[in-house]
Order: structure tokens, then sequence, then C-alpha cells
């Protein structure tokens, strides 16, 4: 499933385990989050990623963050935002590894999906078919500037910092 | 008011553009319809019965003259030469074209308006006070608080995809004129004890299917600490409110179903983990929003004024409009005006291009060019010599805007109905009418006083009924339209929730119920006492008694 954020499209190294397939021991993974203790406890030499619902209580991760290099987010829909408030959480709780969108978002949410900490979503193919790269590269770049403080995309420049350097300007 | 600098203007520029490329790629195929639909849906485009309905911004109500006449352009260029002012203190237009929707936001944004989340899930056009800045009563304008949230929840990147659409109204004054415990979250502003400006934070009002007034869930919120708090509020509601049913997805049905205690240390123990500090607004900031509203150049005045005196003794139709229609100002010599949008007969809340203008040249002779729409469809004029209430009262009769109704029986609220509306289930307007006829005798509504009939029409309560004095749902009943009443709510500080008076009337009985209701009042009421307090000392009993024994 094609991996992508506002630079383009990203390598996909990451392989995500099978319905009932035994934890690899070598390798880079992705474990549903019910498997992510069982997958811990291995003795593996790749790193290992969890695959979180939306429904999950972002702090029941934390401990376990030194010990993970990838966590993802499910979007069942696109209209469904939890996704957007897990990601602030994990980020609030200290979470610095990769994180992505897992589902089905589209084009003109990458913009808020890294706002919000994301830093890429990972596609149906189907969905990928319809809306090309340069849907997702374009629709990150419409809006050039936010009024969040906090939380925005790369790229996107904020309002309040540019009045303010605007003031300085004018002296 | 406020106006929009170089940043805010390329803002709404680019939102024009991006909907015009989301339009394209609609057409395209990239986008799906289920796709769109919430893209369009935030800027403020829905799909009607009879055609695409456009819903404009105007934040807080507040808007200029040269705005006023965009929309009145507006409403003749790609609409039928007239548009409807809602309860939520904006401005739809009923009959638009999908393809010419992208131009009608770029004319919006010439003069630094814009239709950006005025409908989807998201957090819409903030509400307020329609006489901000200028009423006696008030102690804080709330306008800058409203500008603050509109700037912070434009496009904000967690809160656009919410289980529903999320309604934030403020208030500066005491008495509440905004509605906000029917709201989302309702801000009132207040001091503590020790003098600092603050909020009274309530969370969970809402109308709709199942209404419910708001709890307070933050007694006192230092001012500075606005934005954080609603950040932690709207988390809480953003991950655990209801999206599996949509009608039990609003964050009152969250708040009814966790607790009010338990929602309230949920969002405490959120606030407590957010670094406050880098999301609060500048102290800068908030003082360039706040310098925008600074009160406008008003003179020194004695508080009674000859010529107002004068035209009042010699022309009785301007003395029953002025003794209805204006509102107390702070300064002494000024006043706000009403201009009401319900004459007898008319569609509540409508105006025409014509109507729009006129408005608009009041405001520019007389009023410093600024206009203000109120949740009960009318417009406001808020600061007017009273010197000047003569000429601005002629030009108004001239223009048919100079109904002396303001909160009496015919200034009726009525959300679109089945005239408009997919989802109605029976027509509001014509009752509106009917109601505004049976009533239209001005000795008769000034001797009744204030009384507010709210009409919906279905049970979505877009007419807010369940917060008029007297509510009136249409629904339908195996293929007829019928009409339920509910009896004493109230939109105020002191607000409640209507209760049903029983069994609904026909389309044509209804008038004559609202009447035998009316009566009831006259008959029973203590010297002074309006149809709310009637009610509330005297129970349901006496006027279902009355609603029931059918006349005679
Ligand atoms: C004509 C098309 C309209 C449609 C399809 C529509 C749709 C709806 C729906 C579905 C609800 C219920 C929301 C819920 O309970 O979750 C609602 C509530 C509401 N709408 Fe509308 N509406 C329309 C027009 C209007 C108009 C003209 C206004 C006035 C601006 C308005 C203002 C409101 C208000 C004040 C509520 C109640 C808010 C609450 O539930 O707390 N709507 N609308
Ligand atoms: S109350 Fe019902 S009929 Fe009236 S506008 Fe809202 S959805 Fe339409």
């Amino acid at each position: 499933m094609p991996l992508l954020n506002e630079k383009g499209l990203q390598e996909e190294i990451w392989r995500e385990l099978e319905d009932h397939e035994p934890i690899p021991l070598e390798g880079d993974v992705i474990v549903p989050q019910a498997r992510l203790e069982e997958a811990l406890a291995a003795p593996r030499t790749g790193r290992t990623g969890v695959a979180l619902p939306n429904t999950i209580e972002a702090e029941t991760l934390q401990p376990l963050f030194n010990r993970l290099s990838l966590i993802t987010v499910e979007f069942p829909g696109f209209g469904d935002g939890r996704g957007f408030s897990i990601a602030k959480r994990l980020r609030g709780l200290g979470w610095r590894g990769e994180l992505w969108a897992d589902g089905r978002v589209i084009a003109d949410q990458l913009a808020y999906l890294r706002a919000c900490g994301f830093d890429s979503a990972r596609i149906p193919e189907d969905l990928f078919a319809r809306q090309p790269l340069e849907d997702w590269l374009a629709a990150a770049k419409t809006i050039s500037a936010a009024y969040q403080t906090e939380e925005r995309a790369p790229g996107v420049a904020s309002i309040l910092e540019q009045r303010k350097a605007a003031r300085a300007a004018r002296g | 008011m406020y106006r929009y600098d170089e940043f805010d203007q390329r803002f709404v520029e680019e939102r024009v553009a991006q909907f015009r490329d989301q339009a394209r790629r609609r057409l395209s195929g990239a986008l799906t319809e289920e796709e769109f639909r919430p893209l369009r849906l935030m800027n403020g485009l829905y799909l009607q019965l009879h055609a695409y309905m456009l819903r404009v911004a105007i934040p807080y109500g507040t808007l200029s003259s040269a705005q006023m006449r965009k929309l009145a352009d507006i409403s003749e260029r790609h609409d039928r030469g007239y548009g409807h002012f809602t309860t939520r203190q904006n401005i739809q237009y009923n009959w638009i074209k999908l393809e010419e929707t992208a131009d009608i936001l770029a004319e919006l944004a010439s003069v630094q308006m814009h239709a950006i989340q005025t409908s989807g899930n998201c957090i819409r056009n903030v509400t307020s006070d329609p006489f901000a800045g200028a009423a006696a009563d008030e102690f804080e304008d709330p306008r800058p608080t409203g500008e603050l949230i509109r700037q912070w929840s434009s496009l904000h990147p967690e809160f656009s995809f919410l289980p529903r659409k999320f309604k934030i109204a403020v208030t500066g004054s005491p008495n509440d004129r905004a509605a906000v415990k029917a709201h989302d979250i309702g801000l009132r502003m207040i001091r503590n004890e020790d003098g600092d400006l603050g909020y009274e934070v309530i969370v969970g009002g809402g109308l709709g299917r199942t209404p419910m007034i708001g709890k307070v869930i933050r007694g006192f919120l230092p001012k500075a600490e606005l934005l954080p708090y609603l950040e932690a509020v709207m988390r809480v509601y953003n991950l655990h409110g209801r999206r599996d049913n949509k009608y039990k997805a609003r964050i009152k049905i969250l708040v009814h179903e966790m607790g009010e205690e338990p929602f309230r240390k949920e969002v405490e123990r959120e606030y407590a983990r957010l670094d406050v500090e880098s999301l609060a607004a500048p102290a800068e900031e908030v003082e360039r929003i706040q310098a925008y509203f600074a009160p406008p150049a008003l003179e020194n005045l004695p508080e009674e004024s000859k010529a107002f005196e004068r035209a009042r003794t010699a022309d009785p139709d301007f003395r029953i409009w002025a003794e209805t229609n204006l509102h107390p100002h702070r300064a002494p010599g000024y006043t706000s005006v009403v201009i009401s949008l319900k004459p007898v007969g008319g569609a509540p809340g409508d105006a025409t291009a014509e109507q729009m203008r006129v408005a608009a040249e009041a405001a520019d002779l007389w009023a410093f060019g600024e206009l203000r729409v109120t949740h009960e469809q009318n417009l406001v004029l808020a600061h007017v010599k009273k010197d000047d209430l003569y000429p601005l009262y002629r030009k108004l009769a001239g223009a048919g805007l100079d109904s002396a109704n303001r909160g009496l029986v015919t200034d009726i609220i009525a959300c679109p109905g089945l005239d408009y509306c997919a989802l109605a289930t029976a027509r509001s307007i014509p009752i509106a009418q009917r109601l505004t006829e049976r009533f239209a005798d001005p000795k008769r509504q000034r001797d009744i006083g204030p009384l507010s009939i709210k009409i919906s029409g279905c049970i979505n309560a877009c007419g807010h009924h369940h917060i008029g004095h007297i509510g009136i749902l249409g629904l339908d009943k195996a293929g007829a339209e019928f009409y339920q009443l509910t009896l004493g709510g109230d939109p105020t500080e002191t607000a409640a929730i209507g209760e049903r008076a029983g069994a609904g009337f026909s389309a044509e009985g209804v008038v004559d119920a609202i009447e035998r209701l009316v009566d009831r009042y006259l008959e029973i009421r203590e010297p002074s006492e309006t149809f709310l307090q009637t009610y509330r000392r005297t129970g349901a009993e006496s006027f279902k008694d009355a609603l029931y024994a059918e006349a005679g």
C-alpha cells in the first residue's frame, strides 16, 4: 500500500504481519496491538511497529515507546477524525518515532495529518488510483499559512508569526 | 469591527482556490461524492430540495455596510433577489447553482467574507450577543473572544472531522441574548472575586431531537486560558463522542452518558497534560484583535433628545415603533435599533436585495456603517443617536422595514421547513405567516407583551422551538402535516426546555390553538406579568385546559 507525504512516495520497508503468521525474528514488521506483547517478548533482531485501532487510549502504550520504532493509527474512513487526536496525544506523551495514518484518508487531509504529528499516510491502492500523487502534493500546499500556534504541517507558515514579523518590520 | 489584514485575506483567497480545485477533482472523479460532501459542507454548500443552498458566515453576527451590499448583489446575481437571515446569525441563499459557487466565494472574499465552516462536522461560525459593544448591561464585549475563536478554529487540523457539528456562543452580559446554554459550548464572560476577567464554561447544551441545557464545566476560566481549555474539551469530545449513531453524536449526549462529573474530570485531566502557554493566544494578538472592537467615536450627548421627543409626539406610528424596537445603549443619547425582518405575512428573516441596501445605507448614514444579525432573525444598528431616530425610521418605513414588533408575538423565528429543506416533515414559514396575520393588530400585540413563538419544520429544531415561550414542531402523521406545541421554553440565562403540551394540531388548527393559549394567558395573568412568568407561576395545566377544551 502506498505510503506518502508532501515530499512524495516513501519507501516501503516495513512488512505487515499476516493473520496467524508466527512472529518473525528478523526484519521490520508491523504487528497488531493484540500481538504486541508476544512480538516484544520474542528475541527479534528487526525493528517492531504496532498497528493501533483508533479507539486506543494512547497512555497505555507509553511504557513501550522505547521498544517500538513505528506506530500506525487506523482511519476506518476519512470522516472519522479520532486518529488526529490520538496522534496529538501520542506526540504529547513523548512519542518521537515514526507515526503513520493508516487507512482511507484523502488528499485534502494530508496537511492536517502532518500538523497533528503524523509523518506519512498509508492508503489503499484503489484510493491511490483515484487520487494520484499529484493530488496529494498539490492539496498539501493549497493553504500556505494557518492560524494555529502549535500544530502546523511542515511548509505551512504561522499567520500569527507572520503578523509579528510584519509588525516588527513596520517598526 | 474586525478587519482582515493581508494574512486573513490571503487565507480566504487560498480557501476559495482550494474549493475550486476540490470541485474540479469531484468532476474528474478523483473525489467521490461521499468524499466531496464534507468538503463542500465545510464551505457552506448544502444540497436542498430544489437547489443548492449556500450559507455565508457572519462571524458573531457583525458585518459592515459594504458587506451587506455585497450580500444584496449576490442575492440578485446568483439567487432570486433575496436572502434568508438565520437563527445562526448567518445568511443563506436558497437557489444556488453548484457551478457558480466558487465565483460567489470569490466575490465574498473581496469583502472579507466567506462560508468556511458554516456547515459540516467541525467548529461552526461563532455566535454572540447582537448588542455586543453597545448594550447598557454589558461589562465586556464578547466579539474579540468570538474573533479569537474564529481564527483558532478555522481549518483546525485536529477538529475538522468531529463526530458532529459543534457550535460555540459567547455572551458578555449577565442577560444572555446569545442562548449560550443551548450551544455545544457556551461562554459567559464573568469576573471572579479578585476582579479578574474570565469565562464560565458551559458544555453540552443543544437542541435537535434531544434538547439539553448545557452544564457548567468550569465556573471560572481565566481569560488567557481560553484556547487551551477549548482544546481540552474538543479533544475529549473528538476521542469519545459517539460515532455509531449520528443522532447521538453531539457533545450533549457524551456529557449526558458519561455524567457531568466524570466528563469534567476527563477534561481537566486532558487540560493538565497540555502545554497551556504554547497553546494560549499570544497577548499581543489578543490586543491586536481587541483594538478592532474599540467603541466608535461617540459624542457626548444628553440622555434625552428633543428631536426624538418631538417626533414621538407628532407621529404615533413612530412612537409605537420606538417603544418596541430600541434597545438601551450604554452611552447617553444613543440607542440600539432593531430592524425587524418580520412583517405581517412575510417569511421570517427574509430580506430582499433592496431591503439589504436600505439597511446598509441607514447604517452608513446613522450607525457607523455597521450592522448586526440577531439569532431572532432580525437586524440591528448598534450605535444610533436618538436625534437621528426619526429620519432613520422614515427610511426603514420606505422599504417595509418598520415592523414594530421586536420581542412580540409576531416576532416569530421559523426555520426554512418543507418549502426548502430536504429533511423537513412539515412547513414552518406558512404557519409563521398565518400567525402574524392573526395577531397583526399592533395594539393587541403590545397588550400581549413579550412572547416568542419559534417554529421548526422537523425534529432537528433549527427553528429553536424547544426554547420558544411557545414552540411549534411540525411533524408528519400519515402524510399530513401536524404540529406539536411546547410551552415554557427560554433561551436566556434562566434557560429552560419547553414542555410538550399534549396532542398535536393540524395545519388548519394550530393557529387557533395558539390563539387560545394567548387568550388564556391574558385571562389569568397578573398585572405586568409576561407569558413566561405566568406560565411558570401557574404551570402547564391551565394552558392545556385552554388548548384541549376546544373553543366553545
Ligand atoms: C435548510 C437546510 C437545513 C438543514 C438540512 C439543517 C440540518 C440540521 C440538522 C440535521 C440539525 C440537527 C443536528 C443535531 O441534532 O445533531 C440541525 C439543527 C440546527 N440547525 Fe439546521 N438545518 C438547516 C437549516 C438551518 C437554518 C436555516 C438554520 C438557522 C441558521 C439552522 C440552524 C440550526 C440550529 C440552531 C440547530 C439546532 C442546534 C442544536 O441542535 O443544538 N439550520 N440542522
Ligand atoms: S428544523 Fe428540520 S425542516 Fe427546519 S431547517 Fe432544520 S432540518 Fe430543515
